[in-house]
């Protein structure tokens, strides 16, 4: 029998085409020959698989038939998510935005690290206007001071001291003796000295500090110290408008020295509320003294000045002076403060020309002498 | 639209009574049913409408074939389960052309359906073999081989549409193009290993 003739067979048998003889008969060879067993197997799983790919085909066909009929552009319109150009970006290119920004972050942090940013809040263009002495200044100053407490040896009160390690100015709440002052030229102090204008010299002790408003209030507390007159101002408690002219009067040397400006900003540094902005020429030294209206009314005190720009100077505003008075009034028993705000009389500077008030206010400001 | 679409969608039932019955409407109306829902996955992750298409088709391809040979169980929704084979089926693309981001947008729920997704790509590689073998098995052999085998014709019609003088002539060249096909089919199966 050729392979024909038994593929034929086979065909037929699995059709079922054979007749009940030749079925017997194949059947029989097939249990003796297990070769043809093998054929029957391999033949019917090879014919299968042609059938079934054949199926498949057709129902690709079908599928495709149908799959035409979908209108396939618009549902992808529909269907699309639209991500924000944001995320859009994001996505495609998230790995460098990363990259970038760590980047970024890192020269951020190094550089504020270098610059000293970190030790020191607001310090780039922040300078507060205490007073450094210098050990050259100091010794050259001392001989002129010498001389200076020779001729006033005879003035009661007055003591012979070195200027202090650093220094600022201050002027007096009340005729007892309290004194405001900023809280940056106290900081650290061991021991503080005021001074006036004429030179006389009284130990004073530190009563309270607001380091948050720059404002500390110190006291005179000197045997020699006999009390001041009455005082020729008086403190405002409302704010004053941009464009006001004010005046200044400190110690940024040994002579009490003068300046006029104008409220340029109803805030400070960064937007600060409680402070204003003044234009004024300033010293290193002039921290803690008085700013005034032209009428002779306390409106703040000068605590520091923009670095990168020229007369920008801020003031801590005296709403603040009357919060510091009354928290000192309410936490100790000794000390009592009661401040003359401006409604209750008339200033005894108002109506004065420039060159009068400034005299009359010459016994009311200090320099504060730090020494620590 | 696809809101319209999904309310014509037919029962899970009679999706598989249809298939059982060769109903082309039934076939048609799943189709149309549920392929917005595939395109969506497709399409937002980084595929094209034509890999949506494919995706598809292989997946009512196996929940064809499951319906047919007779152990397919309605455990979970119909939607679910052509969603999850075109899921896994995706992923699966995805990672061949390495355009794998992670994880694939997900637009409904779904579960997991690693053997469907397996064993017909198993059947896939019978078929393309298949495929080939006819291919390179070239004329009158290859419409003698799909007439015969597929679309069961008899040696007579054969012998007609191809003008054998006799049946035997007929059942010759259909022997030697068996042959041919079988030689053909088990070179690739050997070239593949």
């Amino acid at each position: 029998m050729s392979d024909l003739q038994l593929t034929e067979l086979i065909e037929r048998y699995l059709a079922g085409d054979l007749s009940n003889e030749e079925k017997e008969r194949f059947e029989a060879l097939r249990k003796e020959n297990a070769a043809v067993d093998s054929r029957i197997t391999e033949h019917a799983r090879f014919t299968g698989l042609i059938k079934q790919y054949g199926e498949r085909v057709e129902l690709e066909k079908r599928l495709n038939a149908i799959h035409q009929e979908i209108d396939v552009d618009t549902l992808v319109q529909e269907l699309t998510v639209h991500p924000t150009l944001i995320v859009r970006l994001w996505r495609n290119h998230h790995s460098k935005i990363s990259v970038a920004a760590s980047i970024a972050v890192f020269a951020i942090l190094s550089t504020l690290y270098f610059t000293g940013r970190f030790n020191k809040t607001t310090a780039s263009n922040y300078t507060a206007l205490s007073r450094k002495i210098e050990s050259v200044r100091r010794t050259a100053e001392n001989a002129q001071r010498t001389n200076q407490a020779l001729l006033n040896s005879l003035k009661p009160g007055h003591r012979v001291t070195n200027p202090g390690t650093t220094g600022g100015s201050g002027f007096a709440l009340t005729q007892s003796g309290y004194i405001v002052t900023a809280f940056h030229v106290v900081n650290n102090a061991d021991s503080l000295y005021v001074q006036n204008a004429l030179g006389e010299s009284y130990h004073a002790k530190l009563i309270y500090t607001e380091p948050t408003r720059d404002i500390a209030i110190i006291k005179i507390d000197d045997k020699e110290f006999t009390g001041l007159d009455k005082l020729p101002y008086n403190f405002k408690r409302t704010k004053l408008d941009v464009g006001e002219e004010v005046i200044t009067l400190g110690f940024p040397r040994d002579d009490p020295y003068y300046a006029k400006g104008y409220i340029s900003s109803a805030t400070g540094l960064e937007g600060d509320t409680a402070a204003y902005q003044v234009s004024l020429p300033v010293y290193a030294g002039i921290s803690g003294g008085p700013l005034l209206d032209t009428k002779g009314n306390v409106i703040g005190i000068i605590s520091g000045k923009q670095t990168r720009t020229e007369s920008a100077a801020f003031a801590v505003k005296s709403s603040y002076i009357f919060k510091a008075a009354q928290n000192v009034s309410t936490d100790s028993t000794q000390n009592v403060i009661a401040l003359k705000p401006n409604k209750a009389a008339k200033s005894a500077l108002a109506g004065l020309s420039r060159t009068q008030q400034i005299k009359k206010l010459e016994s009311y400001v200090f320099m504060v002498k730090v020494y620590n | 639209m696809s809101k319209a679409l999904n309310s014509s969608a037919p029962t899970d039932s009679e999706v598989v009574f249809g298939i059982l019955n060769n109903s082309e409407n039934i076939l048609k109306r799943v189709y149309v049913a549920y392929f917005p829902m595939v395109l969506q996955l497709i399409i937002n992750n980084n595929g094209t409408a034509d890999d949506a298409k494919d995706v598809y088709q292989e997946a009512i391809i196996v929940l064809y074939n499951k319906v047919k040979s007779g152990n397919f169980e309605l455990s979970s929704k119909l939607k679910t389960f052509l969603y999850s084979v075109c899921r896994k089926l995706w992923l699966k693309r995805l990672s061949q052309m390495s355009r794998y981001g992670g994880d694939v947008k997900d637009f409904q729920d779904h579960l997991p359906v690693e053997d469907e997704a397996d064993l017909h790509s198993e059947r896939d590689i019978q078929f393309t073999k298949m495929e080939g073998a006819l291919k390179q098995l070239g004329e009158p052999c290859k419409t003698i081989i799909e007439d015969f085998y597929i679309h069961d014709l008899s040696m007579q019609e054969i012998c007609e549409r191809f003008g054998y003088t006799n049946a035997d002539n007929a059942k010759t060249q259909k022997y030697k193009c068996l042959q041919r096909l079988k030689k053909l089919f088990f070179q690739q199966e050997q070239r593949d290993q």
